[in-house]
């Protein structure tokens, strides 16, 4: 409550109540955190910590992991699958899933290589179709489940064994086919990179927008009589992004720098992030997801999220088969499968996205991928083939969901459920 | 008493061969607490939806402020200024105070003002003279009358004229009771019509002003809580004088005179 302006004024409306223990300052911030944490309140912070961890004992194992070219690698891998697991964060936070992303990322990728390479038909064209092909899949499921009450679980795994089955057969006998290198999709995914000015100035209008949304939000806050965060606050928490996404940027741009594709997934994660938390559809998700009684009895059209939500999911997996596609310069009848369904699903759980619905951020498909391709890329730079990559991330999956369940449990006993 | 606001006149309704409903009147005014009491099955829950719009009445007619009116949906009823809170409350437990107050109706709905709307909740909340302490923590940290507080100031939130309250009272202690006993005289105080469903007769007597009988899905007897005793209320839901509930105090008595 410190402030600039520090005229004498009465309590803010929201802090009236006695009860209310003051959190003032960073003592009072801190224990805020931990109170949460203890509660099972746990948020983004175990992916973070997990992180961590994994980064430093894969830099101690081999110290080319943390190298500009390995991170510049790293995050440009991570863009397809990240996708693909930001739609199942949206699928998961209305508790449903979705099993067959992985089998409509390699259905896009096949659909636009033959679109484009096949049939000539324009890239951006290609890509539309096969993005709508995607989202044309999402209603469907979401048909069976609101007309029929089929549940996701059983009509996801069929749309898995059909949509492998469509892939071949649209591929053809050969069942590959090879995107130009010189066309812009694969540019996009392999060789574009920001230029150093622009990626600096990015991160500057990041920051500025940052403080300039928190200033303006405090300021209505104060003019309605609510508590607001102090300036001194809001521009620590500019600096603090303004100096870290520095730094990342300073140490990318020591070799290729920030590929556009990460950046396109950055813009992705923002989008849906607003849409999630500031618009009456993201209220209406987590509302799905955490009773979806109360949100009928509410007036909420519950069909209509589920099928926006199922539909964003495919459409979503498409785009990351498009962009898996590009980034391989080629489609096969292996793209999209293996690892790739089970890499989103544990990418948003491992993010914090609770698999129980009602819980999780757009951020946590950024987190979870950043995980699963570090495990990845670490093991692979020791040269451990992929059976040591599959049993880790299984493990880590394995203790991603334990932490979702007793958090949720403890959320239960402090009365946080 | 003034006018009614919301009179039903002869309402009846079927499931299959089973008449939940027969012929059922009621009416309320503004600024009246009606309790309606009876035993289980005697179709006050069939009652309760019907005025929300989850069911509609085979027969029979609801005026609403003198308009004859159709409730054919639950938005329909809150459209007419008909609220209704369920014995479940239908809360987001992940969801926190204001996101449940707003549910479904949040304001701008591509930017959420969530300043005004925390200026509003808490415009509610103190028109309730609600105890809860913050409206930033998840409904999952709510005791359960700070629930139903949260359940009932959200029926508030479309200024309607009738509110009906499912049970309030019927999960909750002795202290958290007095609360929402508190808070329904508040909504009196406040002019609205408060339709309250209850199987306590003691709550009953406390807050309403007339007590609306219904025995196996008919009227059995309106009365001013005022000059009308628990057992001939009693007496009314069961449908005898000599009930299981008198027999019971008779026994009672008896007994008590022996050991003395």
């Amino acid at each position: 409550m410190t402030d600039t302006d520090t005229a004498p004024r009465s309590t803010a409306t929201d802090l009236q109540d006695e009860r209310l223990r003051q959190s003032d300052g960073v003592a009072g911030s801190v224990r805020a955190l931990l109170d949460r944490v203890r509660g099972g309140e746990l948020g983004l912070l175990p992916v973070v910590a997990g992180l961590v961890v994994i980064s430093t004992v894969l830099q101690i194992l081999n110290p080319i992991f943390l190298s500009s070219t390995n991170l510049v690698n790293l995050l440009l891998e991570c863009v397809p699958v990240g996708v693909i697991a930001l739609g199942v964060v949206c699928v998961l936070l209305v508790g449903e899933i979705d099993l067959s992303v992985g089998s409509i990322s390699g259905l896009a990728s096949a659909a636009v290589a033959i679109l484009f390479v096949d049939q000539g038909l324009p890239v951006v064209v290609a890509i539309l179709a096969a993005v709508a092909l995607g989202s044309l899949i999402g209603w469907v499921y979401a048909q069976m489940f609101n007309r029929f009450g089929v549940p996701s679980f059983v009509i996801t795994l069929a749309g898995l064994l059909a949509f492998v089955g469509l892939q071949l057969k649209v591929l053809g006998p050969i069942g590959s086919v090879n995107l130009p290198f010189d066309s812009g999709l694969v540019r996009f995914a392999q060789l574009a990179f920001l230029p150093g000015w622009l990626a600096y100035a990015l991160v500057v209008v990041a920051a500025v927008a940052l403080f300039l949304s928190g200033y303006a939000h405090a300021r209505t806050r104060r003019k309605a009589g609510l508590s607001d965060r102090s300036v001194q606050a809001l521009a620590a928490r500019s600096v603090l992004l303004l100096v870290g996404l520095g730094f990342a940027v300073w140490y990318l741009n020591r070799t290729r720098g920030v590929g556009w594709m990460f950046v396109f997934f950055i813009a992705l994660i923002l989008v849906l992030h607003y849409a999630l938390s500031r618009t009456r559809w993201g209220k209406s998700v987590y509302a799905v997801g955490g009773n979806v009684e109360a949100a009928r009895r509410a007036g909420i059209n519950v069909r209509m999220v589920y099928t926006s939500v199922f539909m964003l999911c495919t459409s979503l997996a498409a785009v990351g088969g498009v962009l898996a596609a590009a980034r391989l310069a080629a489609a096969n009848q292996s793209t999209g499968g293996g690892d790739v369904n089970l890499n989103a699903i544990a990418a948003a759980v491992i993010g914090g996205t609770s698999l129980f619905g009602g819980r999780g951020t757009a951020f946590a498909a950024l987190l979870g991928i950043l995980v699963i391709q570090a495990i990845s890329s670490g093991l692979t730079l020791l040269n451990l083939d992929s059976s040591y990559r599959f049993m880790v991330t299984g493990a880590v999956l394995l203790l991603a969901v334990t932490l979702d369940s007793v958090a949720r449990r403890s959320r239960k006993s402090s009365g946080r459920a | 008493m003034a006018d009614p606001v919301l009179s039903l006149r002869g309402i009846s309704k079927n499931f299959g061969a089973v008449a939940a409903l027969t012929e059922v009147d009621l009416d309320v005014s503004a600024g009246e607490v009606v309790a309606v009491v009876g035993d289980n099955g005697a179709g006050k829950s069939t009652l309760v939806k019907i005025l929300s719009g989850v069911h509609t009445a085979d027969t029979g007619t609801i005026t609403f402020e003198s308009q004859p009116v159709q409730i054919g949906s639950p938005a329909a009823a809150r459209h007419l200024g008909i609220a209704t809170v369920f014995q479940d409350l239908a809360l987001c437990e992940n969801l926190n105070v204001i996101d449940n107050l707003f549910l479904g109706q949040e304001l701008r709905a591509l930017r959420l003002d969530d300043v005004a709307m925390e200026v509003r909740s808490w415009e509610l909340l103190r028109q309730l003279s609600a105890k809860i302490p913050t409206v930033r923590i998840p409904v999952a940290s709510l005791s359960g009358g700070q629930r139903q507080t949260v359940a009932i100031a959200r029926s508030l939130l479309g200024d309607p004229k009738i509110i009906v309250l499912d049970e309030p009272t019927a999960a909750l202690g002795v202290a958290q009771t007095a609360e929402v006993l508190n808070l329904i005289e508040r909504l009196r105080e406040n002019g609205h019509g408060v339709i309250m469903i209850s199987h306590n007769m003691a709550d009953v007597r406390a807050v309403a002003d007339t007590v609306v009988v219904l025995r196996l899905g008919r009227n059995n007897g309106v009365f001013a809580t005022g000059d009308v005793s628990s057992e001939d209320i009693i007496a009314a839901i069961t449908g005898a004088h000599d009930n299981v509930v008198t027999q019971r105090a008779g026994r009672r008595g008896a007994t008590e005179k022996g050991q003395s």
